[in-house]
């Protein structure tokens, strides 16, 4: 390690720790640790590879797992779109051709790329993970530097474990003080783009800091890192501490013994100096944050579950694009949130399908029933995920509030398989985009908690969860 | 991928003055079951373009037949969201080469390069300026400069210039791509590697 001169932001540490060679005026040359793959992009960059004739040079830093395209029912069964079982054994033979580590359909490890990894033990602090998948911002809790890449970056980490990337500007956001009753993590991230816009971090890389990310689980902070990118960052990030260590301890691809202890000492280092500087710093307040809810097409048009819709000439954006959004979703300026009819609940995606989700999801629908006019979908981010939800009973909970539990995929959260919502139908997820045809062509969606998503489904319109809770 | 090199780009543009237009628009999500990067443009903003029953919609701007060109002027944050790189895929295999944003989404802008198309930013006041210019003649062409790194109305000589790292520059006026570059220094990435914790 070289000696450093200044005061570091935990970014920069991790950052200047990854830069095989600065080029003048151009982007860093920038080494990548760990790579997953998943089987929607992916295979044009195999294709590139083998066009070129090159090799994957380090086959033991990617891991491919099936997500984004399975079903969720029936995964036993072959695949009925001929499309999607088309990606999906491409996905096996490429990997199985370069040597990859792959968690296919049915594998008991198979679940959501920005699941499976954390829980594996793969995703570790200090490390630089890339994937071709925005949601890449979630292994940013552990303390590294997690993002989204495109087709032929995913190419360019196959062939030479790098990409060039100009480093993005620092900024960091500090909510103190104590989440009320009934706010989750999903609520401070909301919170926190309807704040910034959905734009209003783009160009940075984000630290989140304070009381409220300190106490918070580790499933909490990948809630909220994994939704970076719906305000534009590339990434968030938050230092590593004891809740970090104890969650990664003992997991199976993480470091034991002597290389754990070694590990540790450097992952104890990870952490933002006191007079750092940040090019631009937020500071909120827990309090102010109640439950959220979305209204519009992107998620920085989120409110408290309470207010109403804000008219368009508070909002400081484009008049036309907030009537284009407040028109798709079938809503007006200033009506109460409170109430809306929904038609559909979809718990789980890489934002809430852990199984502190499920739990908070069962916590309300235990001993209520389901609205009879609600389909919903429960979907587990994992098949680990899927085997605690059976282990605690909370499968039991679901059966006796009338609902079914899925196989584990990305199901809903971006329809690319079967679990698509109907056109003109109002759905409460927990996924992370509300955008036009997000969920299905014509599907009108609104973001929220486990526990809004919950209070949605056994009473049918959009309910404060906290009414719900004891 | 190879693509074609970019010097200086004349064409009528298709105006878009739509902010926060994400990639879940640019190509949806069913439409990226591909394993070959064939047909996107097909697809390309498919259901703003296309009624469920696949007719076109009279009034979404590809389906103006008086808008043509191979440059989109679109509102802020455009391409946000996803990292799908399809999203340029569609693009360009629409013909687009060049979209004009007052602000670009990251990995959008990343990917637009790295195929080939140049997302040029340049400020609100301009933007709104090609909007109007195009308003009052649809046929307006623009020109975009890379060498100078300009875009020029050329039917009011107004002219701004946008920023662009030099490196990637030289990579679109050539054709170059990443890839070549990072194969030409893999003895310093092996050796980085080999003293790499992970």
């Amino acid at each position: 390690m070289q000696t450093r001169r200044q005061a570091d932001t935990l970014f920069d540490k991790v950052w200047d720790a990854h830069v095989v060679r600065k080029i003048e005026g151009g982007p860093d040359v920038f080494f990548i640790d760990r790579h997953f793959i998943h089987e929607v992009t992916s295979p044009v960059a195999f294709l590139g590879l083998e066009s070129r004739g090159l090799k994957v040079i380090f086959p033991e830093k990617t891991f491919a797992t099936a997500d984004h395209n399975t079903p969720t029912a029936n995964q036993h069964l072959p695949v009925r779109d001929p499309l999607s079982a088309n990606q999906l054994k491409a996905l096996e033979s490429n990997a199985a051709r370069y040597g990859i580590s792959h968690w296919g359909l049915g594998n008991p490890k198979n679940g959501i790329v920005h699941v499976v990894g954390p829980e594996n033990g793969i995703t570790l602090p200090g490390m630089t993970i890339v994937c071709g998948d925005s949601h890449t911002s979630t292994h940013g809790a552990f303390g590294a530097i997690a993002f989204g890449i495109g087709t032929s970056e995913v190419e360019m980490v196959l062939s030479s474990q790098c990409i060039m990337q100009p480093k993005p500007k620092k900024m960091r956001i500090k909510v103190d003080g104590k989440l009320g009753k009934g706010v989750t993590p999903k609520d401070v991230i909301l919170y926190i783009i309807s704040r910034l816009t959905a734009s209003g971090a783009t160009g940075y890389f984000v630290e989140y800091a304070g009381e409220v990310f300190e106490q918070m689980s580790m499933e909490g902070r990948m809630t909220v890192c994994n939704m970076s990118i719906e305000m534009g960052a590339r990434g968030g990030m938050i230092a590593p501490d004891e809740t970090t260590f104890s969650y990664i301890k003992g997991r199976e691809k993480a470091p034991k013994g002597e290389a754990w202890e070694k590990a540790l000492a450097w992952w104890k280092t990870l952490k933002t100096d006191e007079d750092a500087a940040f090019d631009l710093e937020y500071h909120f307040k827990a309090s102010d944050i109640e439950p959220m809810i979305t209204f519009g097409t992107n998620p920085g048009m989120g409110v408290g579950i309470t207010k109403s819709i804000p008219v368009a000439s508070g909002t400081g954006g484009n008049k036309s694009s907030f009537d284009k959004s407040l028109a798709y979703m079938g809503f007006q300026e200033a009506e109460n949130m409170i109430g809306k009819k929904v038609d559909y609940v979809f718990i789980g995606s890489c934002t809430n399908g852990r199984i502190e989700d499920f739990r908070a999801f069962a916590s309300i629908v235990k001993g209520r029933k389901k609205a009879d006019h609600i389909t919903a979908w429960v979907v587990p981010g994992s098949h680990i995920v899927e085997q605690q939800i059976k282990e605690e009973g909370i499968l039991d909970i679901l059966t006796a509030a009338g609902f079914e539990l899925r196989q584990p995929g990305c199901s809903a959260c971006l329809a690319m398989n079967d679990d698509k919502i109907p056109a003109g139908k109002y759905a409460v997820s927990t996924s992370n985009r509300n955008f036009e045809g997000r969920q299905g062509p014509g599907a009108r969606t609104m973001l929220a908690s486990p526990l809004a998503a919950a209070a949605a489904a056994v009473t049918g319109v959009v309910t404060d969860p906290r009414e719900l809770m004891a | 991928m190879a693509y074609d090199n970019f010097t200086i780009l004349r064409s009528p543009a298709v105006p878009m003055p739509i902010e926060n237009v994400d990639t879940d628009q640019i190509i949806p999500a069913r439409f990226l079951k591909a394993t070959e990067r064939k047909g996107f443009g097909d697809n390309l903003f498919r259901d703003w373009r296309y009624n469920a029953d696949g007719t076109p919609k009279k009034d979404f701007i590809l389906n103006n037949p008086v808008y043509s060109g191979t440059i989109l002027v679109a509102g802020r944050n455009f391409g946000s969201g996803s990292s799908r790189e399809h999203a340029a895929w569609a693009l360009y295999d629409y013909g687009f080469r060049c979209v004009i944003s007052s602000f670009f989404a990251d990995i959008f802008q990343n990917n637009s390069i790295n195929i080939g198309i140049l997302p040029a930013q340049v400020g609100p006041e301009f933007l709104d300026k090609i909007f109007r210019t195009m308003e009052s003649d649809p046929h307006t062409e623009l020109e975009i400069n890379l060498p100078e790194q300009t875009i020029t109305i050329l039917a009011t000589g107004d002219s701004e210039s946008f920023e662009i790292n030099s490196y990637k520059k030289n990579n679109l006026m050539n054709g170059y791509d990443d890839i070549d570059y990072l194969q030409a220094m893999k003895a310093d990435i092996q050796s980085f590697a080999a003293n790499s914790l992970y």
